[in-house]
C-alpha cells in the first residue's frame, strides 16, 4: 500500500478472473475474511438494492440510491468492523448496514416517506444515513473525542478498544466539512477511519472536478496515512480496513482510505447517468465486478472447495424469501402519526407549538371525517 | 456579590463541570486565553484540556465535532467566538444539529448548547456586531436564549447545560462587563418565560439582552413624564413567551418591541403577529418596533444612532401613546 500518485493501480490482490494473489498483508487466523461469509453478504445485498429499485419502479418507494458494482468495498469494510465499532454512513451504505445487521426494510422507510431515519443508531452503532454531503465526517471525527475520553482506545483490550468507520464519497472530498474533519482527526490523533468510496461520479461531475490527485493522496498533507486500494476486490478492501481499523483501536490515529470502484447505476432513481456519460463505461466496469471476481475465486483453484452447488442453491433461496421480506415489510411500514413531529421536535413541547398541533390535529381529523 | 456577567457565565461552566463530568467545553482560543472575552477563563487549567478544548480554527468542526461527542454521550458547550463567525456552522446547525431528534423519533437527543457573544455598541470592526437571532428562531428544533444580567446569565446557562435540546446561547457582548448580584443558590427561572422587569399601565415595552437596560432606562424617564411603561425582558427567543406579552397587551393596549437586529422578519415582526391573533380588540394602537435597520451593520462610527438608543425607543414609545 505505497503511496499514491495519479499513475498508481490501486493495491489489489484478486483479479478479474478470480486469481487471488498471495500477500503477506492478507491477514489470516481470526482477523481473515470469512470468503464464503463476504460472497453471501454481497449477493444478498446486491439483492436488497435490486428490490429497492423495483419498489421505486412500483411507486412504493419516492427514490432509491443504488450501490450497485460497490458491493465489494461496502462489505470489505463492514466486515472488518467489531461490535463495539461505530458507523457513520452517507446514505449509499446499504452493504455496510446489512454487514453490521441493520434490518434491511428499516432502511426503506426514508425512501418511502415513512421516515426521517428509521432505525435506532444506538442498537447497532450504525448511526442514520446523512444526505448532506460530508456532514457525518464531522460526526465521526467528534465521536472519535468521546472514544479518547472514555479511555476505549489504546488498552489492548479487544473487546474494549473502539474506533469509528465514517463513509463518503469522491464528491464529499471537496466539502470543507470533510476538510475540517481531516484537520481535526489529524491534530488529535482520532480513532478514525475514513473509508472513500471514489465511485468515479459525484451524480453527472466525474472525479477529475473534485481532485488532480488520487484521494488518497491527499491524505498525506493532511499528517496520516491514504491507502488506495481496488475497490472491486473484497479482499484487499478487507485487509485494508481491518488494518486500519486495528491501528485506530490501538491509537495510531485516522486513515484515508480510497476504495476505486464505479457506481453502475444512476446516481438514483431520479437520475438520468446517460447523459454525461458513456454506456460503455459501464460495461468497462461490469467486468471487474466484485461479486463475479470472489465466485470465480470460490469455484476454480485453490477455493474452489469453499461454495458448491448446494450452498448456491440455498443462497438462492435465501435470497427469494430476502425479496419477499422486503416487498412485504416495505408495504408495512407504518406511517407516522400527523402529531409525531411535533412530539420529536424538542424534548417538551413549548405552549405554542402545542396549539399548532392541537390546530393541525383538529384539521386532520376534520378532513379525515369529511373523507369517510 | 456584584458580578460581570462574564465571571457570572464563568461560574456557571464551572458549576456545570462540577456537577456532570460529561459536560465539556469546545471552541477557538478558549484554553489557555479563556476566550476573546475570558468567559473560560482558568477552566483549562482547573479541568485539563480533554475537558476544554481548544478546537482548530473551523466553526463547523466545532458544531459538528459537538454532535459526535452528544452522540457518544456527552454533553458539550461550543464557543463561537464572535456572531459574525457562527455562517460557517450554520450547515451543521440548521440540517444536523435542529433535526437529529426529529429523524430520530424522539429517541436521541443532542443536549449541545452553542455560546455565541451578539449585538454591537462596541465600536467594533466588522462581523463583530451582528444579531444573528431569528436565523435560529426561525429553525425548529432549537432553543434560542438571551440573558440580559449577570444573575439570569449563570442560571440560564446552567438550565442550557441541564437540558437535552439543542440550546443556542447568546451573549449580548456589550453586557459583558456589567455588573449584578449572583447568587448561584437562588432558584431558577423558569427558561421558556419572560421576565417584566418593570410594571407599568400605559404601555408594554418588549425586549431583550443588552437592550433590557436601556429600555428600562427609557422607560423611567417617559415615567417622569407621567406614562407609566411596562418593561418585559423575553430572555428566551425560542420558546418565544408571548402569553407574558399579551397578557401585558391586555392591561396597556399599546406595544413596542425593540431589538438590535434588523427589522424585516425579526423577532418583533414574530411577536407582533401573536400579539395582533391574541389582543385585536385590546390594542389602541398599532404595534410598533424600534430596531435595527435593515442594512449591513454600519461602520461603527455610524452604530450609536443606528442602533435603537434610548432617544429612539423614547421616541417609538411617544408615538404609540400619541395614538
Amino acid at each position: 500500500m505505497t503511496s499514491a500518485t495519479p499513475t498508481t493501480e490501486p493495491w489489489s490482490v484478486l483479479d478479474a478472473a478470480g486469481r487471488l494473489r498471495q500477500d503477506d498483508r492478507i491477514p489470516s487466523g481470526t482477523d481473515a475474511l470469512d470468503l464464503q461469509a463476504a460472497y453471501r453478504d454481497m449477493v444478498l445485498a446486491r439483492r436488497v438494492d435490486t428490490e429497492a429499485i423495483a419498489l421505486q419502479r412500483q411507486g412504493e418507494l419516492g427514490l432509491w440510491p443504488s450501490m450497485l458494482g460497490q458491493e465489494g468495498a461496502q462489505v470489505g469494510a463492514g466486515s472488518a468492523l467489531r461490535v463495539q465499532d461505530v458507523v457513520f454512513p452517507t446514505y449509499r451504505e446499504h452493504a455496510v448496514a446489512w454487514c453490521f445487521g441493520v434490518d434491511p426494510v428499516q432502511l426503506l422507510g426514508l425512501f418511502r416517506g415513512t421516515t426521517m431515519g428509521g432505525w435506532d443508531p444506538r442498537e447497532r452503532n450504525f448511526t442514520l444515513y446523512t444526505l448532506v454531503i460530508g456532514a457525518q465526517t464531522l460526526h465521526a471525527v467528534g465521536y472519535a473525542m468521546g472514544i479518547v475520553r472514555d479511555g476505549d482506545v489504546g488498552t489492548g483490550d479487544p473487546d474494549r478498544d473502539r474506533a469509528v468507520l465514517v463513509f463518503l464519497g469522491d464528491g464529499a472530498l471537496s466539502e470543507g466539512e470533510t476538510n475540517e474533519a481531516f484537520v481535526w482527526a489529524a491534530a488529535q490523533n482520532l480513532p478514525v477511519v475514513f473509508f472513500c468510496q471514489n465511485n468515479q461520479w459525484a451524480i453527472s461531475a466525474p472525479f477529475s472536478v473534485q481532485s488532480r490527485v488520487p484521494a488518497a493522496e491527499r491524505a498525506r498533507g493532511f499528517g496520516f496515512p491514504g491507502v488506495r486500494v481496488d475497490g472491486n476486490d473484497v479482499i484487499a478492501c478487507h485487509a485494508v480496513t481491518q488494518a486500519a481499523l486495528a491501528n485506530a483501536r490501538d491509537g495510531g490515529g485516522p486513515t484515508l482510505i480510497e476504495a476505486v470502484t464505479y457506481r453502475r447505476n444512476p446516481h438514483t432513481t431520479s437520475d438520468d447517468d446517460l447523459r454525461y456519460r458513456a454506456g460503455s463505461e459501464n460495461d468497462e466496469w461490469a467486468t471487474r465486478d466484485p461479486i463475479d471476481r470472489l465466485r470465480a475465486l470460490l469455484t476454480s483453484g485453490d477455493h474452489s472447495s469453499q461454495i458448491d452447488e448446494a450452498f448456491l442453491a440455498d443462497l438462492a433461496r435465501e435470497e427469494e424469501e430476502l425479496a419477499e421480506r422486503l416487498r412485504s415489510g416495505c408495504r408495512a411500514l407504518p406511517v407516522p402519526a400527523a402529531g409525531d413531529p411535533f412530539l420529536h421536535t424538542l424534548e417538551s413541547m413549548p405552549r405554542d407549538l402545542k396549539r399548532q398541533m392541537d390546530e393541525h390535529l383538529a384539521f386532520v381529523a376534520a378532513a379525515e371525517g369529511e373523507h369517510s | 456579590m456584584s458580578t460581570a456577567m462574564a465571571h457570572a457565565l464563568n461560574a456557571s461552566l464551572r458549576d456545570a463541570m462540577k456537577a456532570d463530568d460529561k459536560v465539556l467545553l469546545i471552541g477557538e482560543d478558549i484554553g489557555r486565553l479563556g476566550g476573546v472575552f475570558r468567559v473560560t477563563d482558568g477552566l483549562q487549567k482547573d479541568f485539563g484540556d480533554d475537558r476544554v478544548v481548544t478546537s482548530p480554527l473551523g466553526e463547523a468542526g466545532i458544531v459538528g465535532s459537538a454532535i459526535g461527542l452528544a452522540l457518544a454521550g456527552y454533553r458539550p458547550v461550543c464557543e463561537i467566538q464572535f456572531d459574525g463567525f457562527v455562517f460557517p456552522a450554520m450547515n451543521q446547525i440548521v440540517t444536523q444539529l435542529a433535526k437529529y431528534r426529529h429523524r430520530s423519533e424522539g429517541q436521541i437527543s443532542l443536549p449541545i448548547v452553542i455560546r455565541i457573544p451578539v449585538g454591537g455598541g462596541i465600536g467594533a470592526i466588522e462581523h463583530h456586531s451582528e444579531s444573528p437571532e431569528a436565523y435560529f428562531a426561525h429553525t425548529p428544533g432549537l432553543r434560542v436564549l438571551c440573558p440580559s444580567n449577570a444573575q439570569e446569565a449563570y442560571d440560564l446557562l446552567g438550565q442550557a447545560i441541564r437540558c437535552n435540546d439543542p440550546v443556542i446561547f447568546l451573549e449580548p457582548k456589550r453586557s459583558y462587563w456589567s455588573k449584578g448580584d449572583v447568587d448561584p443558590s437562588a432558584p431558577s427561572v423558569d427558561m421558556e418565560r419572560a421576565r417584566i422587569v418593570r410594571p407599568g399601565n400605559a404601555l408594554s415595552l418588549v425586549t431583550y439582552g443588552a437592550l433590557v437596560p436601556i429600555a428600562t432606562k427609557a422607560a423611567g424617564i417617559l415615567a417622569e413624564e407621567g406614562h407609566d411603561i411596562e418593561v418585559i425582558d423575553l430572555r428566551s427567543l425560542s420558546p418565544i413567551d408571548d402569553a407574558t406579552v399579551v397578557e401585558s397587551v391586555r392591561r396597556t393596549g399599546r406595544l413596542v418591541i425593540a431589538h438590535e437586529a434588523s427589522q424585516t422578519c425579526g423577532i418583533g415582526g414574530e411577536l407582533a403577529a401573536r400579539v395582533q391573533a391574541q389582543a385585536f380588540y385590546e390594542l389602541e394602537a398599532p404595534i410598533l418596533r424600534v430596531t435595527g435597520y435593515d442594512t449591513p451593520y454600519p461602520a461603527s462610527r455610524l452604530e450609536e444612532d443606528w442602533l435603537p438608543n434610548v432617544d429612539r425607543i423614547l421616541e417609538t414609545c411617544d408615538l404609540s401613546l400619541s395614538h
